[in-house]
């Protein structure tokens, strides 16, 4: 870990590896909406209104993985003072926001045709709703200082804590959702999943995977020379 | 589509217009502090090049 | 130890010596809970039905409105730093300046609160369930709220952000403090909801105060 801890070589080996990744972001991305859109069947209960299933889970899947990373980067920024870890943290987060409106909006397009209504107060529903909150709220906190360094270690505590919250917030709006069972819901979990639905599925979530990689490392550099523009100005001010 | 497009090209439009956005907005940042990286520097300023006038300040900046 | 009681102590004062702040909190509880009959209508059995939603999410509201006066003032004239650095550790400083602001924030709500749920046709055997709901409840949200008032000290609109940052952690507070009205309403034993809130509450007992603790001194370096 400590080897990727300085900024300068970061950027480098960032640099070498970001062409690869993207290239590989869009084959990945095309193979999957190929499969997702055309060379899969239809569901027999859901019909095609399954394809919607193939960018809607996988964006919920990434709502909760960078909020994961997020506090992960936490940890290591408040505990070792990473000095990369709190620039992966804030530039992950309008990412994670963007995937979790994403899956908040096909999860609306694909209960309108099954469930007949835009929105139900489903648990799972309700507890990705709070997570985009929660997003929110962690770059309104970490955007609201005029010491960035400020903004920074404050964040970095509230992703902490939050992450420390979302089995609670999930178990109670679980709890809730049994006391007031909306009777028009669908259930899911069907028989597995078979192998021409798990194939898109899984080639869209590396591909979206990949794609976070992608504009992390480059939202990462462009808040590093951000950084450094910063420290310049102060040395400019100084003389 | 079976009579669903209307919800399946809006929800993969959507996709791609969010993922295209972010995207967009990060290269866009990113080349922005480039460039003002790139005038601070052709202004001749830099951390070496034009210490503080006193060399006990040097740590402050580190 | 004595260090705690003194701090309490202090809090109490200032609190009861500017007692308008106090009062505002309380005031603003009432009248969002009388804004609901007007919004909704006046019909009894509407109103018993989502009397504990209103009158929980009303106190959530509250409370919130009350965070800025848990570290904002002694931010402001700068005897915070002096209170982080005093010897006693600091989780226990913030465990005090929670329990003063329950005291004066908590407690005057959850004693209100059943005379609002007369208001709201709520049943009067829900009364009890009500109140020893709040009494688990509203210590968290003095304790969540003390993180994210820690958080958004020195930033700019600290009083919207901090509502902003706290609500959604406040969530499960909500869920379980009306489940236990509605069972109890219901007939089917509140008795589950109550020890979720009080787990919630164990839960946040020590976790809040060094989450806090450690807000505050990245706050004040």
């Amino acid at each position: 870990m400590h080897r990727f801890a300085n900024p300068a070589r970061f950027m480098r080996i960032a640099e070498r590896l970001l062409p690869w990744v993207s290239g590989a972001t869009g084959l990945t991305l095309i193979a999957g909406l190929y499969f997702g859109l055309f060379a899969s069947p239809a569901d027999y209960q859901q019909g095609e209104t399954v394809r919607i299933m193939y960018v809607h889970v996988p964006a919920a899947w990434m709502a909760l993985f960078i909020y994961t990373t997020m506090a992960v980067a936490s940890v290591s920024y408040i505990v070792w003072k990473h000095p990369l870890a709190d620039v992966a943290a804030q530039a992950a987060a309008p990412i994670g926001a963007g995937f979790t409106a994403m899956a908040l909006i096909t999860g609306s397009l694909w209960g309108q045709p099954m469930w007949g209504t835009w929105w139900v107060w489903d648990a799972r529903l309700t507890s990705v709703l709070i997570l985009f909150f929660l997003y929110l709220g962690y770059m309104a906190l970490v955007n609201a200082f005029d010491d960035p360094e400020r903004g920074s270690r404050a964040g970095a505590i509230l992703a902490l804590v939050g992450f420390i919250n979302v089995p609670i917030i999930k178990f109670s709006v679980d709890w809730w959702n049994t006391l007031h069972q909306p009777a028009s819901v669908v259930k899911m979990d069907g028989p597995a999943i078979d192998n021409s639905m798990l194939i898109p599925l899984l080639l869209m979530a590396l591909g979206f995977k990949l794609y976070f990689l992608v504009v992390l490392v480059i939202r990462m550099r462009g808040e590093l020379t951000a950084r450094r523009v910063r420290a310049l100005r102060l040395v400019e001010a100084d003389v | 589509m079976g009579g669903y497009g209307a919800f399946i090209w809006p929800a993969y439009g959507i996709v791609a217009i969010v993922m295209a956005g972010l995207l967009v907005a990060a290269v866009r940042g990113t080349r922005a502090r480039a460039r003002d990286l790139a005038a601070l520097e052709a202004t001749g300023v830099s951390r070496r090049g034009n210490p503080p006038q006193s060399k006990g300040s040097d740590g402050d900046d580190a | 130890m004595s260090a705690f009681w003194a701090l309490v102590g202090r809090d109490l004062r200032l609190a009861l010596r500017q007692g308008a702040d106090a009062v505002m909190v309380l005031m603003f509880f009432v009248i969002v809970v009388t804004l609901f009959p007007l919004g909704v209508g006046p019909e009894p059995g509407v109103l018993e039905r989502i009397s504990s939603g209103i009158v929980w999410v009303a106190a959530l509201l509250a409370a919130m409105l009350s965070l800025d006066r848990l570290f904002q003032a002694d931010y402001d004239d700068g005897s915070l730093d002096l209170i982080v650095m005093t010897p006693a550790p600091l989780e226990l400083v913030v465990l005090a300046k929670c329990l003063a602001h329950w005291l004066t924030t908590g407690l005057p709500i959850l004693i209100v609160s059943p005379l609002l749920g007369v208001l709201m046709n709520m049943r009067p055997d829900a009364f009890w369930v009500l109140l020893a709901g709040m009494a688990l409840g509203t210590p968290v949200l003095s304790l969540v709220g003390a993180v994210g008032a820690a958080l958004v000290l020195g930033s700019r609109r600290a009083g919207v952000l901090v509502a902003l940052l706290v609500l959604p952690l406040t969530i499960p507070i909500l869920i379980f403090g009306v489940g236990a009205v509605e069972a109890a309403v219901g007939g089917y034993g509140a008795r589950p909801h109550l020890l979720l809130l009080g787990a919630v509450l164990l839960f946040a007992l020590p976790l809040c105060p060094w989450a806090t603790a450690a807000a505050l001194r990245q706050s004040t370096t």
